[in-house]
């Protein structure tokens, strides 16, 4: 699947939705399969992208990300902004106006009170809301009418499009949740499990970790919409039977995010019943380098902190070559086929946030060596690992137990011993790895290793949270029982100094600017963070299924209420 | 008997204290974290807020104690409700599960049947399969149909379910056109209600493919049990003497043997019994039947930690207790034996 027939799909769709105008429910069944299941549908219950998609077809958030990152109203009249005065001058609110004759799942009508609530619900004391940080920064929600909200922010915020926004937080019925506040809202579990919303759709039984029957909105508000009557949404197995059952078999119409290997998704690709949709977010995979010494020689409050800098990996030109040595189209090929592309960058998107940089695509073995030979680093004792006073290049290089990451793995230790290095390597349990046990040795906050290669992306198209988290300081450490974000224990004051100018600016271009310089500072000038492949998600639908456009930005799902199914 | 049974039940509660104790332990040892699964996007403090909510921050003897309360006081008392309609447990803080905020014990009464119509159907299938195949082995020990046998056992005990199923699928699912009698489906349709005949017949064919899967593997067991039992009782003087008084070939095998030799193999079936409640893990997951096993992997996946505990716990009562009704079976089939 090629972003031509992406876009020829695209094409073909504009072309046929007059004519898919039909009645509501008029397409009868539509069957999705998620390979991992649901498990409550409630997106501020549990962070999980399998809750917050299968959702989405429920809740709806005020507005959300198109598949190009635009922004687009879905329960407000229009986007707020500076030009239309949604967005006060000085970034500190935003006013949501919502459309007219919205009605809840249940025939109620959507007032500005549930939006009050569902900023109410999340910020109660001891619920630990899964979607907090979408709040953190709101000083006050009010609703000034029955239709109009204001959200007031404790410092101006260039980004005001945060809460109520996006997948992660829809709006919440009043009604319906006003008993489970705070410590009560894991009492409500038939709440938790059939929300009303403004979705296309409403939830007929949800059987939690398996199947959820669903089927249309009586009163969504397009009366013409959803084509589809009924919906089951499957979850659990593993990716491969979940592309098997829409390219193969054809007993689903669509499965979510096949992470395969391309010669797997191009055999089942043979099956004819279906084809795969390809769509690029800002999903990176990269290399973290340790700035400091994971040494177990260390104590364990100096261990992997910023007081025992490495003791050859805090050198930037050790860095440098080590970059220099990945082959990342090789990389691409072996991993990811048409759901990766090579990248030297930190956000590969949105375009406006993007650098330019492309100078690491190209491999350079004898240049790595050059340049290790001429920043001291040489086999002095003839043992074939390089060294310098006393201290030998090796490497303990850890990721997640993966297929795709071990042959990753295994391709980088060969290029890394090339240039003179010795490579031990290592993998642990992604449920330990990602998991923030303060207890573990093996989490990847620890960083108890010389290098470590793992995935991450930002929510919505602003990167400003996302490179803050290079901010000095921001460092798992002992301190903070290891729950930091600085993974590298980067610092730099001209980094920091420049973050603050990135959260005062308001004007896109100029944002655009500083968030590049910033990206570029991580990357292509201090080699600390090595980006190797810029991910995409591959989705997979059938023959008959329309309407789907795949969007990285927001749910999957965000535009189901589209979807039909093609006449033959 | 009954003085042994009571014995028997009274020692089972020491031993399954000690098992939940075992269990809790080992899962509080075990590394991981139930937020591993929450993307990356979302901040640590988040993450912190969000582990406290689910009680992570008390002490290790509080939350078994807690554990210990929920699992046979309050769970009793919902039982109670349910049955007779009263309000014992109303507003009691039950068995919640980390995945999904509810309580483990809805969502285990919710899988129950799925496990018990496609795991228990496969072992009674397994079993009729088994039995006259284990009889004739013996009866005709080293003929074809019982070197055949073997051969067939053999490869069902020896191969994994996991790549049985995947065949059978790519054989009847993949392979298979789509309008052929032999197509059967890939993915148990966990939300098909059965409400008359051609709703039944969709139901017999979407457990067609992890009954076999599963049957094969029973039967292949069993079928190695019988065989064994009955070369030990063919043998036997009292056989000898029964076709000696003239006794007819048949009734000599169907009768005299058979039911000598049916002694082991229905304390083995019943000491296989706890495997049927506890589900097939790797065929459920393969056929996405949504039964109990497939639920404790999830729950195991996701660092669910009350969830594991309460399923491996439930595991660990059916054990013991199948344990003691194949106790008291043999007891009851062979006066010889004799517990008081």
């Amino acid at each position: 699947m090629t972003l031509r027939s992406v876009l020829l799909g695209a094409a073909a769709l504009s072309a046929l939705a007059p004519a898919a105008m039909a009645e509501r429910g008029s397409d009868g069944h539509v069957n999705i399969i998620y390979w991992q299941a649901p498990s409550v549908l409630n997106p501020y219950m549990s962070g999980g992208t399998k809750d917050i998609e299968s959702s989405s077809m429920i809740l709806e958030p005020l507005g959300r990300f198109d598949e190009t990152g635009a922004l687009v109203p879905f329960l407000a009249k229009e986007i707020p902004t500076v030009e239309n005065g949604g967005v006060s001058e000085d970034l500190t609110s935003i006013t949501w106006v919502l459309k007219e004759g919205l009605l809840w799942s249940d025939g109620s009508p959507v007032t500005s009170e549930d939006v009050l609530f569902t900023y109410e619900y999340c910020t109660a004391e001891e619920f630990g809301c899964a979607q907090g940080a979408k709040f953190d920064s709101v000083s006050t929600v009010e609703a000034l009418d029955e239709l109009t909200v204001k959200v007031t922010f404790k410092a101006p915020t260039p980004n005001p499009y945060l809460p109520f926004m996006g997948g992660q937080s829809p709006i919440i019925q009043k009604a319906q949740f006003a008993e489970c506040l705070g410590a009560a809202a894991s009492t409500c579990t038939e709440a938790n499990f059939n929300p009303i919303g403004t979705g296309p759709f409403v939830v007929d039984e949800f059987k939690p970790n398996d199947v959820i029957s669903m089927s249309a909105n009586p009163n969504y508000r397009d009366p013409a919409k959803p084509a589809f009557a009924t919906v089951t949404f499957k979850g659990g197995g593993d990716a491969a039977a979940a592309g098997r059952a829409v390219l193969e078999t054809g007993e689903f119409d669509y499965a979510w995010n096949l992470q395969l290997a391309p010669e797997v998704i191009a055999e089942m690709e043979k099956g004819g019943k279906g084809q795969t949709v390809v769509g690029f977010g800002t999903l990176v995979e990269r290399i973290e380098m340790n700035l400091t010494d994971p040494s177990s020689d260390l104590s364990p409050d100096v261990r992997s902190t910023r007081e025992a800098p490495h003791p050859f990996l805090s050198d930037l030109n050790v860095r440098k070559a080590l970059s220099m040595a990945i082959d990342r189209e090789i990389l691409v090929e072996i991993g990811y086929g048409e759901a990766g592309r090579a990248t030297c960058n930190l956000v590969p998107a949105p375009a406006l946030y993007a650098s330019p940089n492309t100078d690491c695509l190209v491999q350079d073995l004898e240049g790595a060596k050059a340049l290790l030979d001429e920043a001291g680093w040489v086999d002095t004792n003839g043992n074939g690992i390089r060294d310098k006073d006393g201290v030998e290049m090796e490497v303990l290089f850890q990721t997640s137990t993966n297929a795709v990451r071990q042959n990753f793995q295994d391709a980088i230790k060969a290029w890394w011993e090339m240039i003179g290095l010795s490579v031990e390597l290592r993998n642990v349990s992604g449920s330990v790895f990602f998991g923030g046990d303060a207890g573990s040795p093996d989490t990847f906050q620890k960083f108890y290793a010389d290098a470590e290669m793992y995935a991450n992306n930002f929510d919505g198209t602003d990167p400003q949270a996302y490179l803050a988290q290079y901010r000095c300081d921001n460092e798992p450490q002992p301190d903070n029982q290891w729950q930091g974000e600085n993974i590298n224990r980067y610092c730099d004051p001209e980094y920091d100094a420049l973050l603050d100018e990135l959260a005062a600016t308001g004007e896109l271009e100029k944002r655009g600017e500083i968030a590049i310089k910033l990206n570029e500072m991580l990357t292509k000038e201090s080699y600390t963070i090595v980006p190797l492949v810029d991910r995409g998600r591959v989705s997979a639908h059938s023959n008959t299924l329309g309407g789907v456009v795949l969007n990285t930005w927001d749910s999957e799902l965000w535009n189901v209420a589209d979807w039909y199914r093609i006449k033959e | 008997m009954l003085t042994f049974t009571l014995r028997r039940l009274l020692i089972a509660v020491p031993t399954l204290l000690a098992s939940a104790i075992v269990i809790f332990a080992l899962l509080q040892l075990a590394p991981g974290d139930p937020m591993a699964n929450v993307p990356l996007t979302v901040p640590p403090e988040v993450k912190q807020r969000m582990r406290e909510a689910l009680g992570l921050g008390e002490p290790v003897h509080i939350q078994f104690w807690k554990w210990l309360v929920q699992f046979f006081w309050i769970e009793p008392q919902v039982l109670i409700d349910n049955i007779f309609g009263t309000g014992f447990a109303d507003g009691k803080l039950r068995v919640l599960s980390w995945q999904t905020r509810s309580p483990v014990m809805d969502i285990v009464v919710q899988r129950l049947p799925q496990t018990l119509w496609v795991v228990g159907t496969s072992y009674l299938v397994g079993i009729v399969i088994a039995l006259p195949i284990g009889i004739y082995s013996a009866y005709r020990q080293y003929s074809v149909f019982d070197q055949a046998g073997t051969f067939v056992s053999m490869v069902g005990y020896s191969v994994p379910t996991f790549f049985t199923g995947v065949l059978l699928i790519v054989i009847f699912s993949v392979n298979m056109p789509r309008e052929s009698f032999f197509w059967f489906p890939s993915i148990y349709d966990t939300t098909h209600k059965v409400t008359d005949w051609s709703s039944f017949g969709f139901q017999v064919r979407q457990m067609f493919l992890p009954v076999m899967v599963l049957a094969l593997y029973n039967a292949a067991q069993i079928s190695r049990f019988m065989r064994a039992s009955m070369l030990d009782n063919l043998n036997q003087d009292y056989v000898r003497t029964a076709r000696a008084k003239g006794l007819g070939e048949s009734i000599v095998v169907m009768v005299h043997v058979l039911r000598n030799s049916l002694i082991p193999v229905v304390t083995v079936i019943a000491l296989g019994v706890p495997q049927v409640f506890g589900g097939a893990i790797i065929t459920e997951q393969v056929f996405k039947v949504n039964g109990l096993g497939h639920l404790l992997i999830g729950a195991i996946e996701a660092n669910d930690l009350p969830m594991v505990q309460t399923l491996t716990f439930i595991f660990a009562v059916l054990i013991v207790l199948f344990n003691l009704i194949a106790d008291v079976l043999y007891g009851i089939l062979d006066p010889r034996i004799r517990y008081d």
